[in-house]
């Protein structure tokens, strides 16, 4: 033994320390992956040594490896190793690795339960300290479970340190375990009130961070907070306070008014920038409400901003500020606009943003046009696409605000869109093109200035598309092509067009695009036929035909499902209209009634708001079901599949008058069903008319006074010129109506007219956008929509705080299993592979002044103690655990916690033995004689003894009576007092988890001498990593393989039985089959088993 | 608060605390990506910046950069102020702090942070107390170690 420290230390003198690790990392600066892989290995030898000074170097080591990205998740175990030494220095550096390295996903975290929750009750307050800190980084949520209660008893420690420590990790704990909230609550709240500054400001901490998720259940603790807030002077608590103030607000608005002085003040006092700022955000939506509105305020607030956060350094804030009063007050941020438009300039992307964030709320008519040209500048100049994009979404999302109410031009609209499909390499065409379709939709009167636009876009095509790959912009020729289409009646060139779609570059475009691109050049087609034959340009109308039937077919042969589908149906259609025209039969008319009607935007949700009416009821059948109506539902579907593909085959060149009327309807059916067909509106209404006449055509009326222009030429800016040309004129006009109003109304209201010329109000549009408000469909109902995310994770502390707590909502109170060998030479070596433990009902002894009523309770809960006379309360918990180095003892230890205000001592425990197990007695005492607890209890103290028990045979569980005495001394004297209890003695108590792996365990079980037994539970809900967990959590085994839902485990017991478990989970279910060398021990550890299981 | 970080000018980490656990992958991405945004940023610039759905305050002392990582609602200017408290704190400990302090006793550096911050939250705002703390969390290292000398560990004392 000697010779083996001897030999441990000086080893260590020639190991490397922290400091020779850090010095030899930057000396290797060449080779430094050579050289850590080299420390790593020396890392392992280390840590394979008993020496846990070694061990801790090695950890220390590790943890700086860590931080420069080499993986340590294999040494979980000896960090769990070094965690649990008995001295503080390395018990630190044990819990500062954890924390570094220790995720939800470190399987071994488990094991760390007891080990933690004996630093917990450490009487050293820095154990305690530094088991909080590292728990506070890796806890999860069975930590959380097993730990709140402890974590709970905490928070009245005596000593502030703890007590802060405590506070604050309650938040971590509420978080992973929520049911824990109610039951801490009330002494959190207490802390609120504590007299140390520090556990003050972590009780505001957690009670502001947890309010602010969830503030509705939190406006009762409204009036302490505010007794806080004025009393306090430390500005990090104040600035908790505030902010929690700012969630309470909006759902108790008396409390607005209440707050308004005392933060003004605040924002005209305080010199700290953060409180001043925390100040303005809360105090801004407060004065939204119109009682309290003083513009004058605002505007101090907001030139007070202006001039505090608009250094560089805090431009960030400013603007963020600004945002916030934005939404309140306009009109007081506008007046910076200037500032907020050179903030676009700023190299901080950040800034950029929220400048931009800002403009979108200060856009009006007036300005609109400005901003924009200001905005579509900075796309040019932008460099990174991620800013451009940013650039592009906000001019469309601040143009298309509230149904375009602030444009008053959509040609100029239509133009900026046009141009913005000139930047290369956005994702957003997609976005452009809703836009375009939206707005071609919407404002009618723009449809011919769209129309001749889109032209221009399908013309110059192969600008756009040319590089397909990566760039999205070519969706701008989805909505080119379906404008085009659909309102061929505003086209002038429709030959130029329709040919510009028939190029053979087009089949380069994506399918869906190559498909809206077919359906609409039919479209097209239908009108020029119709203008041909108007004209009696006989010749032209076939000749179009002929271009159609010579190019189609390139689309035919399109591998895109819906295209080819599309073009093979269309090219018969023509075929047919072909043969017609030879015949000199007018078709014109029969083509384009198949596009004939009106499409009426539809609102997103329209469908989901008809109210369904009464008496319908939708999952009626309407027929009975067919019997095999799964065959029926294939049928026509493969039956249609069957025939397209014979005719594109064989170009069936003869079709009848049925076959075209059939396929109309299908094609109605398509147009109809067809997603793509009317992108904004997912249930079109388009009205079909069978009948149409040629009166319900349009006819096409060429207005030359649209401005064309070369694509590639900025000409947004036009149309700001030309705008303000309008704006003037219809100022002028306003102008002379009101000078006649003047004279009419001699001056009356003269200066209430000359405070609006300039507004908003007066520009009117000069075009206006149709169906705003019929796109709901009749008595559509107001939804509610449920913005919340489900997944959010501070959504399960949404708990009402006010209620009684219920007894089923007390926190898990577990019962102690871990124990260290009786002082044995070598503590300091961890017991880890042991350190797992049993929660059971806390055998609580009691002893109370009574009532008849509680008496019963305590009865109930198998309380020993039965009343007699009471003077004070004693609770002891105990924890079983096998003794490795003995394989006939188990150590109990005992947590003794005095519950009364007076000074237990004299304390004596004795047990009677069984036949089977004995409590191990100093030598000389009989088997009568107690063994005395070596200490005594002041009040609200608890302290840990230890008890060593012999067994003879492991295979059974065991339960031993006993006796505690004690001499209770308060001011009155002292009394002596006994109590009665029970121990039991679980087989698995028994066990010591020991790692094994699946080699050593598949030889285990081949060897054939174990006996085998197995059990089945049903109603399992938890999950089967849970169930694992539980399993080796209660009944200390280790998991050695896992596939699926299916793993395999073992435990040893302390003479050396091998238990493997097979674990398999089904449906609801799980069976349990296990191996043992000895059978009744089998039974009965899988009896304790069932019993666990099947209250999950 | 969702993390801590610092790192130097040359984009090596000297400090890195984790408020809510996560993989040891997702971390280096985070750690990778972050110093490359922060260490790109001129001296002007301001000392907020929005990335991912996070806010990130930094703020440069000397060749290292701190850098913590907050959510939308969190106040960055108290974030800023923590950090120039930690700096404080980490100065008063070791004496007008440099780098290589921090690199050579980077577990005294977290010790240190551990007891300011706790869970992403402040602990104490005293100064005095955080020190105080840490002295005797030392003190009683030291009386852990005083007794081990070589000698005594051979058992020959």
């Amino acid at each position: 033994m000697a010779l083996k420290m001897v030999k441990g230390s000086i080893d260590r003198m020639f190991d490397k320390n922290l400091q020779d690790l850090v010095r030899g990392i930057r000396n290797h600066k060449e080779d430094e992956a050579k050289y850590i892989s080299q420390c790593i290995d020396e890392i392992k030898q280390e840590l394979k040594q008993d020496n846990i000074a070694v061990k801790a170097n090695a950890v220390c080591k590790l943890t700086y490896l860590q931080m420069l990205g080499y993986d340590i998740s294999w040494a979980a175990f000896n960090i769990i190793e070094v965690m649990s030494a008995s001295k503080f220095t390395f018990k630190r550096i044990g819990y500062l690795a954890a924390s570094q390295c220790f995720h939800e996903g470190t399987d071994v975290i488990m094991l760390t339960t007891n080990q933690i929750r004996k630093d917990l009750s450490s009487p050293n307050q820095y154990d305690t300290g530094v088991a909080l800190t590292g728990l506070s980084c890796f806890v999860t949520p069975d930590l959380a479970r097993d730990l709140a209660n402890d974590i709970m008893t905490l928070m009245s420690h005596t000593k502030p340190y703890i007590r802060k420590k405590a506070v604050l990790i309650m938040y971590k704990v509420f978080l992973k375990y929520p049911e824990s909230l109610r039951p801490a609550f009330p002494r959190l709240k207490e802390k609120l009130e504590d007299p140390d500054p520090g556990v003050q400001s972590a009780a505001v901490n957690v009670i502001c961070e947890l309010a602010r998720r969830n503030p509705k259940n939190y406006l009762s603790l409204a009036p302490l907070f505010f007794k806080l807030m004025t009393s306090s002077t430390n500005n990090w608590v104040l600035i908790k306070i505030i902010k929690l103030f700012g969630a309470l607000t909006p759902l108790e608005p008396r409390l607005g008014k209440k707050l308004i002085e005392p933060l003004t003040n605040l924002i005209h006092s305080t010199s700290a920038m953060s409180l001043l700022y925390e100040c303005v955000n809360t105090v801004i939506p407060i004065l939204k409400s119109p009682v309290l509105a003083r513009n004058n305020t605002v505007f101090l607030y907001v030139e007070k901003l202006y001039f505090v956060f608009f250094p560089p350094t805090v431009k960030y804030l400013g603007l963020l500020a600004m945002s916030k009063i934005l939404k309140t007050h306009p009109k007081s941020v506008q007046s910076h606009k200037d500032l907020i438009l050179q903030c676009l300039d700023d190299k901080d992307e950040s800034i950029r943003l929220r400048a931009l964030d800002l403009l979108y709320g200060m856009v009006s008519k007036k300005n609109l046009m400005e901003i924009v040209k200001k905005l579509m500048i900075h796309v040019d100049k932008a460099e990174g696409t991620t800013y451009r994009d940013e650039l592009l979404t906000k001019i469309i999302d601040i143009c298309s605000q509230s149904n375009y109410q602030y444009i008053t031009n959509f040609e100029w609209y239509i133009s900026i869109l046009v141009e913005l499909t000139r930047l290369e390499g956005t994702r957003h065409g997609h976005l452009i093109a809703a836009q375009m379709l939206d707005v071609a939709i919407r404002v009618k009167a723009i449809r011919k200035f769209a129309v001749s636009q889109m032209a221009m876009l399908l013309d110059n095509a192969h600008l756009i598309a040319s590089n397909t790959q990566r760039n999205g912009i070519c969706e701008v020729l989805y909505a080119a092509a379906w404008i085009c289409g659909e309102f061929s009646d505003h086209l002038e060139e429709s030959n130029q067009t329709l040919e510009a779609m028939l190029r053979p570059k087009v089949t380069t475009l994506p399918g869906h695009i190559q498909a809206v691109y077919v359906q609409n050049m039919v479209k097209l087609y239908a009108s020029i036929l119709q203008q041909k034959e108007q004209a009696g340009e006989k010749e032209a109308a076939q000749e179009i035909t002929q271009l159609m039937i010579d190019r189609l077919p390139q689309f035919v042969q399109s591998a895109d499902l819906e295209v080819q589908e599309r073009a093979s149906c269309i090219l018969q259609l023509i075929k047919y209209i072909q043969k017609l025209q030879i015949k000199e039969v007018p078709v014109a008319e029969e083509v384009i009634a198949l596009f004939a009607g009106e499409l009426n935007p539809v609102a997103p949700k329209a469908q989901k708001k008809v109210p369904v009416p009464e008496g319908l009821d939708l999952d009626a059948w309407i027929n009975e079901p067919p019997s095999d109506s799964e065959s029926e539902d294939e049928k026509p579907r493969t039956i249609f599949h069957d025939e397209e593909q014979r005719h594109s085959r064989h170009r069936q060149p003869e079709i009848d008058e049925e076959e075209l009327a059939r396929r109309r309807e299908v094609r109605k059916q398509e147009q109809a069903n067809n997603p793509f067909y009317i992108k904004s509106s997912p249930s079109p209404q388009k009205q079909y008319q069978d009948t149409p006449g040629v009166e319900h055509i349009p006819v096409v009326q060429i207005d030359l006074s649209v401005p064309l222009k070369v694509p590639g030429m900025p000409m947004s800016d036009q149309y700001v010129k030309l705008e303000e040309e309008r704006r003037h004129k219809q100022k002028l006009e306003k102008d002379k109506k009101k000078k006649k109003q003047k004279k009419e109304k001699k001056g009356k209201h003269r200066r209430h007219n000359s405070l609006h010329t300039e507004s908003d109000e007066d520009i009117a549009p000069a075009q206006h956008v149709d169906i705003i408000t019929e796109e709901m469909p009749e008595n559509a109902l107001p939804s509610d929509e449920d913005d919340k995310d489900p997944n959010d994770p501070y959504k399960a502390l949404d708990i009402d705080l006010d209620k009684p707590l219920a007894d089923s909502e007390k926190l898990p109170v577990q019962r102690h299993r871990n124990a260290e060998n009786l002082k044995s030479p070598d503590t300091e070596a961890p017991l880890v592979g042991k350190k797992s433990k049993k929660p059971k009902k806390k055998e609580k002894k009691h002893k109370e002044k009574e009532r008849e009523k509680e008496k019963k309770k305590e009865r109930e809960k198998k309380v020993t103690e039965e009343g007699k006379k009471v003077v004070c309360v004693l609770s002891a918990t105990y924890d079983i655990q096998g003794n490795l180095q003995n394989d006939s003892q188990v150590t109990v230890s005992v947590i003794f916690e005095n519950k009364s205000t007076s000074f237990l001592k004299s304390m004596e425990l004795n047990v009677l033995d069984s036949l089977n197990a004995k409590m191990l007695r100093p030598e000389g005492s009989s088997v009568h004689d107690g063994i005395p607890v070596p200490f005594q209890l002041p009040p609200g103290i608890s302290n840990e003894a230890q008890f060593v028990f012999t067994l003879q045979s492991i295979v059974m569980a065991q339960k031993l009576k006993g006796t505690l005495s004690f001499i209770v001394k308060n001011d009155n004297g002292s009394t002596h007092e006994k109590l009665d209890f029970k121990l039991h003695f679980s087989c698995a108590s028994y066990l010591i988890t020991t790692p094994c792996y699946s080699d050593a365990f598949a030889k285990l079980l081949e060897s054939g001498d174990l006996h085998m037994s197995s059990i089945k539970v049903d109603g399992i809900s938890i999950s089967f990593q849970h169930l694992l967990a539980k399993i080796c959590f209660y009944h200390h085994f280790s998991v050695v393989e896992r596939v699926d839902s299916c793993a395999s485990m073992y435990s040893r017991s302390i003479q050396g039985h091998h238990v493997c478990l097979l674990v398999k989970k089904g449906e609801n279910s799980v069976s349990v089959d296990g191996k043992c060398n000895d059978s009744t021990l089998l039974s009965n550890l899988l009896d304790e088993m069932k019993e666990t299981l099947s209250k999950c | 608060m969702r993390f801590m970080l610092l790192f130097s000018r040359q984009g090596k980490l000297r400090l890195q605390k984790w408020y809510l656990a996560s993989s040891e992958k997702e971390k280096k991405k985070m750690v990778r990506e972050l110093m490359q945004v922060v260490l790109a940023r001129k001296p002007k610039m301001c000392s907020f910046l929005e990335w991912r759905d996070l806010k990130v305050v930094y703020k440069r002392y000397a060749s290292l950069y701190f850098c913590c990582a907050i959510e939308g609602q969190d106040n960055e200017l108290i974030t800023l102020e923590l950090i120039h408290r930690y700096v404080e704190l980490l100065d008063k400990y070791f004496g007008s702090v440099c780098e290589l302090d921090i690199i050579f006793n980077f577990e005294k550096a977290y010790f240190i942070l551990d007891e300011f911050l706790m869970g992403g939250e402040i602990q104490d705002t005293s100064k005095k107390s955080v020190l105080k703390a840490i002295e005797q969390a030392d003190l009683l290292q030291e009386e852990d170690e005083s007794p081990r000398s070589v000698l005594e560990e051979m058992g020959l004392a």
